[in-house]
């Protein structure tokens, strides 16, 4: 838990982004949460992601369900509007209000027990529906703030901090989320913000639905030997498979890239996620391999981290659903009420 | 078997029942009955008694038809049509005693289930299907049609009107409307030349529907919810109430799609379950949009844990629970107020809310259109509370009307100028006498963002375990909810002049309760009437029971939950409430009320 809190002023050496505001701009409250949690280098991670894309604070939605890392959207972009709703239930919640206004900035913060028990029906819907938001589990494998149970996520043969060995078969964020028609999954790890940040950017690029599950390691109840998810085990099986770089459409021509290295997937709005492969010939536009590789590796133990899976061309809800261009917050009454003439009219059709 | 009296005729005054097997075809030959007698400008209504299945089981329909309006249920039948030989055993022993049989003469009746007293009509309806049409399931369908025709000989029936329906519905079916004129007039024809006709009830054209409609509950609900201007609706479907979303999406087909893009300006979610569809709702209110669900009350059970996070963080949300029977999956296609306690308080903690209880498709569409406004103005969810028997029969009401000057009432939300004028903005203060702070729409300015929460939070909208903050805001709430009594539409109440005790009731039990105080009075029973329409009760409730030294509440579940909420929540003695209950699954009807009353009301001749 950290007990400074940080002076208002701001250190003249801090750089403004294009609108004017520093990275300060985009904090939040003080963490609550426990000193060296997962979920705080997330939050700073995604603090800089947001600055560093010069997103104005108030078009931005942070949302999430209940637990430790659901307490963190207090933790970031303190200038955003904040929905810590009930467990389980961001993504329904979150549909909804992007139903109702699309133009606004979706983030949603969840975790294990939110997304992949209470809240897997609600997640698997939301893949389905391919809503545009930015959803981020962050995956510590044990129930926090209960006091160390068992998750969904938990390996088998990984240990609670009490002995006990878990025998049941994980829920794996992303093989579910491919295999539900996710257009967009990655993985990342806490400890590793230099990859953590690019996925978040091509993320919030991606139209549509981007999970990101992030290793996040519970300092307090899930960090000991024998455990899947402690720094030390995820250090040593994190399997970067791609390392990749968003770029910004504007930017694109200024950067260069070592030429064959490299390949680039453009996304919806101009900009680009370049990749390069790590792993040999392994291609995250590829569902087919990708799935297979994936569950090759579940069984190995490896933790392939990186962009794993993206699909450029799949439809998001709104485009499906054929809505208005614009927020539906934003149309006026007068076109959504037909009116008493068009009243009496219809009227006639019930004789 | 005929009776030895000549009976006497009765017009516009009877009711029949037919008795069909789900999935031939039945529902539109009997709907055609029902608008055929709406058409001749007769009170009537259809209720239409149907098994939670596909194809199959026994269904009826039940038509009553009455000059004075009083179309509550009756089973009172002075016809029985029997189409379903499965239940022809009961069916012959529900007709009253000298009422009429039409069954299918194809097949001899078995001997055994002769009645006396009852007269009875064979009419070899499959011969005629099987010697007129050729194609087997033309032969099923036509059964239906020619019944039909037989009941126009029979109860007099404006043959124009059946035409000219007809013709309406099969303009661009020229194959069907041949086969159905033909089997029409093959059924009338066939009573004419061959049956005693017109039977002693029968129907005269009348000018009681001209200014009237034939519309269900859930076409009116959803009515209300396009003119209310809600553009987004999560659901989940469920008996009875799935009709809701089906008619609000073909409404907003038709009326909110951008004629040059194609563009639609509202967004239908099919959920993955009523959690997701009221999360949808809440998300949605949060955001700005006027949002609805529509469900019954096992939806409602699953609902209930965000309907508490909608109610402490203030976020309004609209949630129609079309009653059926329950608990549990209970009896999907019948009727019940069962859920008048649940949607009351719920979720868990300390939670009230505002209910609004309409009695028909008129007040399903007006009360619709008022949920939005009270659901904004208070920042809260509101139920609207209708049934099976209101929401999926038809019934005849005045045409709906709209106001043009009509402005939905968003309550307090903060304009972008607005907020930039602010020194600082607070979720949850100041609140205005109403007890409603104002709130700002994510995306519209800097300083108007905020944290919405589910968990403790103080009046300035952070995270709060302090006991007196945490109160703060609950007291506030409970303020806010007692202040929105005086919003809810009033109570009707309706009085006679020396009745001795009141008749409190709700929602569909409307009709059974006032035609039971006509006929109570005709007894030298008088009693005053009420029907609550919203939740908290008003004062005009509270002086309804205090004006009164016995009430009778009348309602359809076991546990009286209307009266129990009332004892609850208003300043009267238990002692003074009776209770009439009805809870089988039919729709009420006055004889259970009189004999309710009967039971109850000690009668005073020389007072009244």
């Amino acid at each position: 838990m950290s007990y400074i809190r940080k002076p208002a002023v701001r250190h003249p050496s801090l750089q403004p982004n294009k609108l004017g505001l520093t990275v300060r701009d985009y904090e939040g409250a003080m963490s609550t949460l426990c000193a060296g949690c997962g979920h705080d280098s997330i939050t700073a991670a995604i603090i800089r992601t947001f600055y560093e894309m010069d997103i104005p604070p108030h078009r931005v939605a942070k949302l999430s369900g209940i637990g430790c890392s659901s307490k963190t959207p207090t933790y970031f972009i303190s200038g955003a509007h904040g929905f810590n709703s009930a467990h389980g239930r961001m993504a329904a919640i979150a549909s909804g209000a992007n139903a109702a206004n699309r133009d606004l900035c979706y983030i949603g913060v969840s975790g294990d027990g939110d997304s992949l028990s209470i809240g897997l029906g609600h997640l698997c819907h939301a893949i389905r529906r391919n809503l545009h938001m930015l959803y981020i589990i962050e995956n510590n494998g044990v129930y926090g703030l209960t006091k160390g149970q068992f998750s969904a996520s938990t390996d088998i043969g990984s240990k609670s901090k009490k002995g006990e060995v878990n025998t049941m078969p994980p829920i794996d964020p992303v093989l579910v989320a491919i295999s539900q028609g996710a257009s967009f999954v990655a993985r990342g790890f806490s400890g590793d913000k230099e990859q953590l940040v690019p996925l978040l950017k091509t993320g919030l690029h991606h139209k549509g639905f981007a999970l990101v599950d992030v290793i996040s390691p519970c300092v307090t109840f899930n960090d000991h030997e024998g455990s899947t998810k402690s720094y030390v085990h995820t250090r040593k099986h994190a399997l970067p498979l791609l390392e990749s770089d968003f770029v910004p459409m504007a930017e694109e021509i200024t950067i260069s890239y070592p030429e064959g290295e490299a390949r680039t997937v453009r996304l919806h709005d101009g900009s680009t996620v370049r990749f390069r492969k790590v792993a040999k010939d392994y291609d995250p536009t590829d569902r087919k391999a990708v799935l297979a590789y994936l569950e090759e590796q579940q069984l190995s133990g490896e933790i392939p981290t990186g962009l794993l899976f993206i699909d450029e061309e799949a439809v998001e809800m709104h485009e499906e659903a054929k809505t208005v261009d614009g927020p539906l917050t934003d149309v006026p009454f007068s076109d959504l009420c037909p009116g008493s003439a068009a009243l009496e009219k219809l009227m006639s059709a019930y004789r | 078997m005929t009776s030895e009296q000549k009976p006497e005729v009765r017009i516009n005054d009877f009711a029949f029942k037919l008795a069909n097997v789900n999935g031939t075809g039945s529902a539109s030959a009997n709907g055609l009955l029902m608008q055929a007698i709406f058409r001749m400008g007769i009170p009537v209504s259809g209720k239409n008694l149907f098994p939670s299945n596909i194809q199959g089981l026994p269904t009826w329909y039940e038509v009553r038809v009455n000059k004075l309006g009083r179309t509550a249920r009756t089973s009172e039948y002075d016809l029985m049509v029997m189409m379903n030989a499965e239940t022809y055993a009961a069916d012959i022993r529900e007709v009253r005693s000298g009422g009429y049989i039409l069954y299918d003469s194809t097949w001899p009746l078995n001997k055994a289930l002769e009645r006396e007293g009852v007269h009875f009509i064979g009419v070899p309806l499959a011969r005629m299907c099987a010697e007129t049409f050729a194609d087997p399931r033309e032969r099923t369908l036509m059964k239906n049609i020619i019944y039909v025709g037989v009941l126009a000989a029979l109860l007099h029936i404006d043959m124009d009107v059946v035409k000219g329906m007809l013709e309406e519905k099969f303009k661009k079916k020229p194959a069907l409307m041949q086969s159905n004129q033909k089997a029409i007039w093959l059924g009338y024809d066939y009573a004419i030349k061959n049956l005693e006709h017109p039977l002693p009830f029968r129907l005269e054209k009348m000018d009681a529907t001209k200014d009237c409609i034939l519309i269900d509950g859930n076409t009116a609900t959803a009515l209300g919810a396009v003119y209310a201007g809600a553009t987004v609706a999560g659901w989940y479907p469920i008996t009875p109430s799935t009709s809701v979303l089906d008619a609000f999406k073909v409404f907003c087909e038709r009326y909110r799609v951008d004629k040059e893009t194609g563009k639609k300006k509202f967004c239908i979610i099919q959920a993955e379950d009523e959690l997701g569809a009221v999360g949808m709702v809440i998300g949605a209110g949060w955001a700005g949009a006027r949002a609805f669900t529509s469900t019954s009350g096992p939806g409602i059970s699953l609902m209930s844990e965000l309907v508490g996070l909608a109610y402490y963080a203030e976020i309004p949300a609209v949630i129609v629970d079309v009653q059926r029977v329950g608990p549990s999956t209970g009896m999907p296609t019948r009727t019940q107020q069962g859920d008048i306690m649940m949607c009351a308080y719920n979720s868990h903690g300390d939670t009230k809310h505002i209910c609004l209880y309409p009695a028909n498709p008129e007040e399903c569409f007006a009360f619709s259109v008022k949920s939005f406004d009270l659901a904004e103005r208070f920042q809260t969810p509101v139920f609207m509370l209708t049934d099976l028997d209101i929401g999926m029969n038809d019934w005849v009401v005045p045409r709906f009307k709209w106001d043009d000057n009509y402005k939905p009432d968003r309550g307090r939300v903060l304009t972008r100028e607005e907020i930039e004028a602010l020194p600082v903005y607070y979720r949850y203060s100041p609140a205005d006498e109403l007890g409603v702070a104002a709130r700002t729409l994510p995306g519209t300015h800097p300083k108007g963002a905020f944290f919405t929460r589910g968990s403790g939070h103080n009046k300035l909208g952070g995270y709060t375990e302090v006991p007196a903050q945490y109160m703060e805001v609950v007291d506030r709430l409970a303020e806010k909810h007692r202040a929105s009594r005086d919003h809810v539409p009033a109570p009707i109440i309706e009085k006679r002049p020396g009745s001795t005790f009141g008749v409190l009731t709700v929602g569909g039990c409307d009709l059974a309760c006032r035609e039971a105080l006509a006929l109570l009075e005709e007894q030298g029973y008088k009693g005053d009437f009420c029907r609550v329409r919203g939740f908290p009760f008003n004062e005009e409730v509270e002086t309804f029971l205090e004006e009164h030294s016995q009430v009778i509440v009348v309602e359809q579940n076991r546990d009286a939950q209307l009266r129990a909420l009332l004892v609850l929540e208003t300043r009267c003695p238990k002692e003074k409430l009776q209770s009439i209950l009805a809870y089988g699954g039919f729709p009420l009807q006055a004889s259970q009320v009189v004999d309710g009353v009967r039971a109850k009301v000690r009668l005073n001749k020389k007072e009244g």
